[in-house]
C-alpha cells in the first residue's frame, strides 16, 4: 500500500576509458606535414582527378588507392559556417565558428575554425563571417602533427 | 519476389526530458506491450524482434541485452533478435530490417521496437561528437546543431530563406504538438516568441531544435496471410529503401541542398508507382531535428522546387487543413528520443492510415510517407504507407 508517490531512485555512472586511434597512412603523411614543413597537402585520386582535402588512401567514388600528393596553399574560401554561442558540455567555450574551407586547389571542402575576427555578439559575428570570403590559415609556433598544428583559418 | 508487408499494431511511450519513473526495460516494455496490445496478440504470436537504439546514449552500451526481456518473445519464448544501430535513421532502419524479415518469406509476424534515454546523460552534443572521426574532425566542437546549423546558413545564403522562415517551421510543430499526447514539447509560442529565444548556433535559435527526450516506440509488421486477420486497417508498406552519401561534410559541401534525399525520393517514388508526391501523398512525418531541415526536405521530396521550400510554410501548405499536412505528431522537433525518432515516424504515419492518429488525425489519409535522417546528414530512409495493399 502506497499513500504517496514513491521517488524513483537513480543510479549514477560515468564512462571515462581511454583510447588510441589508428591515424592510418594518408592521415599520418597529412598530419606529418603540419607538423614538419607547416604545409597542408591534398590527395589525387588517379582516376576522376579530385584532389582531396583531408587525404585518404582511396576515392571513394572511384574506388581506387589513391598516392599522388599535392601541396596546397594555406588559403581558401569559406562554403559555409555556423557560431556557436552556446556552452555544451565538453566542448569548446563559446562564441567560435566552425566553418567548411574550400583551399585553393582542392575539391573537397576541409572543416577548421575560423576567428581572428570579432565575433563577441551575434550582429559583430554576422558582419565579420561571411559565405565566399578569403581566409588564410593561421599557424600553431609549438607543431605536434595534429588538425589543431592549425589554429584557425583567419580572413584575408 | 519480395511477399507483401503490413504494418498492424503500434505502441508509443509518453515522452520528456527524463523518464524518471521507469528503467530501460521497463520503457521498452510499455512500448511493446501497448503494440501487442493495438495488434490484440500476444507475444507469443510474434516470430522474430528487431531492436534499435543509438548506443551509447543511454551511457549504457549495446542496450538491446538489458532490454531482452522487455522485447516481448525475445527473452522467455527465445525468439531470434537482431539489433540495428544506424545513428538518427536507427528507427528508419529497424523498420527496414522489420519489413525485410517479413518481405523474405522467412517471418510472418515481426516486432520492431527502438527506445532511446537520451535524458540519462547530461549533455546530448558531447556523446553525438564521439560519433565524429578522432583523427580530422572531432576536435571542432561538432555535435548534430552544427551540421543543422550549417544546413541553415547555406540555404539561407543561397535561397533567401530567413530566420522568421524557421521560426514558421517551429511555430507549425508547436501548434501540432499540442494535440499529440506522446509528445515532449507541448507549447504554443509565435514567431516573435521564436526569434527572441537565444541563438545556439548561428542561425538556429533554441525554437529551431529538438530537444532530447527519452521514449520508446513499438511497431508490428505482418506477412499478407496475417495481416488482414490481425488488423482491420492494416498499413501496407507500399516501398521503402534506405540511401548513404560520404563520410566527410567536406565531400559534399553543397548543404544548402540534401541530394541523398531527393536520389532516395526518386528510388522509393518510381517504386511506389508516385508521379506527383504533392498530390498522391496525404501526409508526411519527416525528421526534422532542427526547423531548417524541414524546408529542405520539401525540397528534396519533391514538395516543392528548389528553394522554394519556405514558401510551403508560410502559405500553410503543410499545416494541418494544409493540402500535405507534414508532422501532425509535431515531428522530431518537439520530441527526439533519437534512436527511437525514426521509427516514431513510420507509427505516426502508420496511425494516420489505420485512422487511429485520435486529435492530430489527417482526414481521409490513404497514403503516408515516414522518412528519417542521420550520420551527420549522410544517411536517409523512406518508407510509403498505404491504405491498399500494393
Amino acid at each position: 500500500m502506497t499513500t504517496e508517490q514513491e521517488e524513483p531512485l537513480i543510479v549514477e555512472g560515468r564512462w571515462d576509458i581511454p583510447y588510441r586511434h589508428t591515424a592510418g597512412k594518408a592521415a599520418s603523411r597529412f598530419l606529418r606535414e603540419l607538423k614538419e614543413n607547416k604545409r597542408i597537402v591534398g590527395i589525387r585520386c588517379p582516376k576522376c582527378r579530385r584532389v582531396l582535402v583531408p587525404p585518404r588512401s582511396f576515392c571513394e567514388r572511384c574506388f581506387v588507392a589513391t598516392d599522388e600528393w599535392v601541396p596546397l596553399p594555406d588559403r581558401g574560401t569559406l562554403d559555409t559556417f555556423t557560431i556557436i554561442y552556446e556552452q555544451f558540455l565538453g566542448m569548446p567555450p563559446p562564441p567560435y565558428c566552425v566553418g567548411m574551407i574550400k583551399l585553393e586547389g582542392a575539391d573537397t571542402s576541409l572543416m577548421h575554425y575560423v576567428s581572428g575576427v570579432d565575433m563577441s555578439d551575434l550582429e559583430k559575428g554576422k558582419q565579420n563571417i561571411r559565405v565566399g570570403m578569403k581566409l588564410q590559415a593561421e599557424w600553431k609556433d609549438e607543431r605536434e602533427g595534429r588538425i589543431s598544428d592549425i589554429l584557425y583559418f583567419k580572413p584575408v | 519476389m519480395p511477399k507483401r508487408v503490413a504494418i498492424v499494431g503500434v505502441g508509443l511511450t509518453r515522452c520528456s526530458s527524463w523518464r524518471r519513473d521507469v528503467s530501460y526495460p521497463e520503457l521498452v516494455y510499455e512500448a511493446v506491450s501497448a503494440a501487442l496490445q493495438d495488434a490484440e496478440i500476444g507475444p507469443e504470436a510474434v516470430d522474430a524482434v528487431v531492436f534499435g537504439s543509438m548506443d551509447p546514449f543511454d551511457g549504457v552500451n549495446a542496450p538491446e541485452r538489458w532490454c531482452v526481456d522487455a522485447c516481448a518473445s525475445a527473452g522467455a519464448l527465445n525468439k531470434p533478435l537482431l539489433k540495428i544501430s544506424t545513428g538518427g535513421t536507427t528507427g528508419g532502419s529497424a523498420a527496414l530490417g522489420g519489413y525485410y524479415h517479413v518481405a523474405s518469406g522467412m517471418f510472418d509476424v515481426v516486432l520492431v521496437v527502438c527506445s532511446q534515454r537520451v535524458g540519462e546523460t547530461l549533455d546530448a552534443q558531447r556523446v553525438l561528437n564521439t560519433a565524429v572521426d578522432p583523427v580530422y574532425e572531432r576536435g571542432f566542437g561538432v555535435g548534430a546543431i552544427t551540421v543543422g546549423a550549417i544546413q541553415a546558413a547555406s540555404h539561407m545564403h543561397r535561397y533567401g530563406t530567413t530566420e522568421e522562415d524557421l521560426a514558421r517551421v517551429a511555430v507549425q510543430n508547436h501548434d501540432n504538438s499540442a494535440n499529440n499526447p506522446y509528445a515532449h514539447l507541448r507549447f504554443k509560442f509565435t514567431v516573435e516568441d521564436a526569434l527572441a529565444s537565444r541563438v545556439l548556433s548561428w542561425p538556429l535559435h533554441l525554437s529551431d531544435c529538438c530537444p532530447s527526450s527519452d521514449g520508446a516506440c513499438a511497431v508490428i509488421f505482418a506477412s499478407e496471410e496475417k495481416a488482414p486477420k490481425l488488423a482491420k486497417q492494416p498499413a501496407w508498406v507500399r516501398a521503402a529503401g534506405q540511401i548513404t552519401d560520404n563520410y566527410f561534410m567536406g565531400d559534399r559541401p553543397w548543404a544548402e541542398d540534401w541530394d541523398s534525399l531527393a536520389i532516395l525520393a526518386r528510388r522509393i517514388y518510381r517504386l511506389a508507382k508516385i508521379d506527383n508526391p504533392r498530390r498522391e501523398i496525404d501526409v508526411a512525418e519527416l525528421y526534422q531535428a532542427f526547423s531548417i531541415q524541414q524546408i529542405l526536405e520539401y525540397e528534396a521530396l519533391g514538395f516543392c522546387e528548389k528553394g522554394e521550400g519556405a514558401k510551403l510554410v508560410r502559405e500553410g501548405v503543410t499545416a494541418m487543413g494544409g493540402e500535405l499536412p507534414v508532422c501532425p505528431s509535431g515531428g522530431v522537433l518537439c520530441t527526439n528520443p533519437i534512436g527511437a525518432s525514426g521509427l516514431i515516424r513510420v507509427a505516426e504515419a502508420a496511425l494516420q492510415v489505420m485512422g487511429k492518429a485520435d486529435l492530430r488525425q489527417v482526414p481521409n489519409v490513404k497514403t503516408a510517407l515516414a522518412h528519417a535522417w542521420g550520420a551527420t546528414i549522410g544517411f536517409h530512409t523512406l518508407m510509403v504507407l498505404d491504405r491498399e495493399a500494393p
